[in-house]
């Protein structure tokens, strides 16, 4: 994390890094429309940039399956300390896979959610009783109550975003692959790995 | 702390081309190599199955490239971008990856002569159907559209006639028919127009024009909104699973990012027409000047037009910031700092004429003397170049067509097109002043 304050946008990422919400300014505009604000760029890389452990809930041993897709990614892609979470597997990618998120042998500090819709607010409940730092619903997943017991116990709260494609953004994945990542700066950018 | 909103020119600098991660190099390096290191077996087997993100072999990605893909989407407003060897080939991609054998197509009839034949010609004979709408009026395009329709698709000014496309009425009939507005945005460039501010989904274009701006780089570039529902049912190739890659689904697997995924990993996987390295660095040189590039062609663009209309020896000029153009109106509302520096003109030939055809031969022959006398502006087949360029389709790209034959193709015998360079006004003007006098016998 030595050039944690090198690119932009940096915004809070090198500030109070125990602050669990995003500025109040600092919202995501691809949710511009909703009543729920999600955290803007800058706010998701210091979620991201706090982070040393992401357990991935509702992972997949299916090789088409997004989950599968992000770890496989964060396991080669990034500097994070990977747990999968599934009571039906016994090892994901080689690792060996958790009944839940009070089985692991660390607290994750961000809960990445692959559930369907109606179980993520259950989720939510885990995240925080075992106090985790962040909770990220991702892409195509949106529950306000799943986000309201989340942030009541102030964990930061991200939701329809995928962490690989996050992650990505920042550290050179998405622009090698022709994306807009946003990111504009004359600092010399981190590479991933 | 909120975030920063870079403007346009800052991003035609910026975007994309951050400092070199590995050397510091502040330019964008040419990355000319054909492949790229694998750090493993386990390595290269997640890249070939986009599990994760990486270099693999510069027809899929090159960082070079990357660069003026990442800079374009930025200035664009898209999510992201795919380049490619020219504009056409952008055109084919983005054909082959929505449309196969049955599918159908709704298109102006009022463009560049090479998408033309890619519809009417080569995609006919894939099984691809177009139907061209000779109107600019969405409702007319909301007529033919059918069933099987998967796009409709529009230049946004027509080359030559400087016709303005209704984008947002085109927006409109696409999505209540559930499928994308693609655009050519080639003569506009980014600077002057950002068609997904309006509705379109899919934005192309010839950056061998205005966005390399010297007439030095053959290029295209593929962007997408990354707003548009694939899942939506009418694009089976975005939701079914694809063996050749584990059987990920490109818009489950990927959402927004889908199309592009799949355009760079299958279309350019198998057809190959990538943009070299070498030509994305002297695109990248283009853009970072685009912005006052196209302030002073649409300058210079409006001095000349503003001449010619005022001159008894032209019989008419297609720039539609001219107030008598039937799109002026049009052009007021999408490109507030004028339509381009690319449009047509008439010279009127001298003399008597007892018939039309005569009429026809001998604007023709006027067509052909103008062009053969100017000496400033270069006679040739491109636009968007730093130079202000000419060409007389009759007597050259249309010249095997008969004079009645040219005007059911909407070339007028006596057309001229120009592409107003960045030259002194007075110089290009003095120029079009000399050749007429040679051209028609008549002083101004």
């Amino acid at each position: 994390m030595t050039d944690a304050c090198e690119f932009t946008p940096p915004a809070d990422a090198c500030a109070l890094p125990g602050a669990a919400v995003a500025a109040a300014n600092d919202i995501d505009p691809a949710h511009a429309g909703r009543t729920w604000q999600g955290p803007g760029a800058g706010a998701r890389l210091g979620i991201l940039r706090r982070a040393t452990s992401i357990a991935i809930v509702g992972a997949s041993n299916n090789p088409a399956r997004a989950s599968y897709f992000v770890g496989t990614y964060l396991l080669s892609s990034s500097p994070y300390d990977v747990y999968f979470v599934n009571p039906r597997a016994d090892e994901i990618l080689g690792q060996k896979a958790y009944a839940s998120l009070a089985d692991l042998p660390v607290v994750p500090d961000i809960v990445d959610v692959f559930r369907k819709h109606d179980d993520l607010p259950g989720v939510a409940r885990e995240a925080v009783e075992v106090g985790a730092k962040a909770l990220w619903l991702q892409l195509g997943s949106w529950n306000e109550e799943a986000a309201a017991i989340a942030e009541e116990a102030g964990l930061s709260v991200v939701m329809d975003r995928c962490v690989k494609i996050e992650h990505a953004r920042f550290h050179g994945g998405l622009h090698l692959a022709g994306f807009d990542t946003g990111v504009i700066s004359s600092k010399r950018q981190v590479v991933s790995r | 702390m909120s975030e920063h909103k870079f403007g346009f020119r800052t991003r035609a600098l910026h975007a994309g081309g951050t400092p070199d991660a590995t050397t510091g190099a502040r330019a964008v390096p040419i990355y000319q190599s054909t492949s790229f290191i694998f750090d493993d077996a386990k390595d290269a087997a997640n890249l070939f199955a986009l599990q994760k993100y990486g270099n693999i072999y510069s027809r899929i990605g090159n960082p070079t490239v990357a660069a003026f893909e990442e800079r374009i989407a930025s200035l664009e407003g898209g999510i992201g971008a795919v380049a490619t060897a020219s504009g056409m080939s952008a055109e084919y991609i983005t054909f082959s990856a929505l449309v196969g054998s049955g599918d159908h197509i709704v298109a102006s009839s009022q463009l560049y002569g090479g998408t033309v034949t890619l519809l009417d010609v080569t995609l006919r004979r894939m099984g691809i159907e177009t139907t061209f709408v000779p109107s600019d009026a969405p409702e007319d395009f909301r007529k033919a559209i059918r069933p099987n329709t998967k796009v409709v698709y529009a230049e946004v000014i027509s080359n030559p006639g400087g016709e303005v496309s209704d984008l947002e009425g085109l927006s409109k009939v696409a999505h209540d028919a559930g499928v994308p507005l693609v655009v050519d945005s080639t003569l506009a460039s980014p600077y002057l127009l950002r068609p997904i501010e309006h509705g379109a989904d899919i934005v192309i274009h010839s950056a061998t024009k205005f966005i390399g701006g010297h007439g030095t780089t053959l290029g295209g570039v593929v962007v997408e909104a990354g707003t548009f529902d694939w899942g939506n049912g009418n694009f089976p190739t975005m939701t079914e699973p694809v063996k050749s890659y584990g059987n990920i689904r490109w818009w489950d697997n990927f959402g927004e990012y889908g199309f592009l995924t799949k355009l760079r990993s299958e279309q350019l996987r198998d057809i190959g027409p990538s943009l070299s390295a070498q030509s994305a660095f002297t695109l990248l040189q283009g853009v970072e000047t685009l912005p006052q590039r196209m302030d002073g062609h649409v300058a210079n663009a409006r001095v000349v037009a503003e001449w010619l209309a005022s001159d008894p020896r032209i019989s008419y000029v297609t720039w539609a910031g001219l107030d008598g153009h039937p799109h002026f109106e049009r052009a007021q509302k999408y490109f507030p700092l004028g339509p381009g520096s690319v449009f047509a003109f008439g010279a009127r030939p001298s003399g008597e004429f007892a018939t039309d055809e005569e009429r026809l031969v001998a604007a023709r022959a006027t067509g052909e003397k103008l062009i053969e006398s100017l000496q400033l502006a270069s006679h040739l087949a491109n636009v968007g170049d730093a130079r202000t360029l000419v060409l007389h389709p009759a007597t050259t790209t249309h010249q095997q067509l008969s004079p009645e034959q040219l005007t059911a193709a909407g070339v007028p015998a006596d057309l001229i097109r120009i592409s107003v360079g960045l030259e002194d006004p007075e110089d290009i003007i003095w120029d079009l002043d000399q050749a007429l006098v040679a051209a028609t016998g008549e002083s101004r």
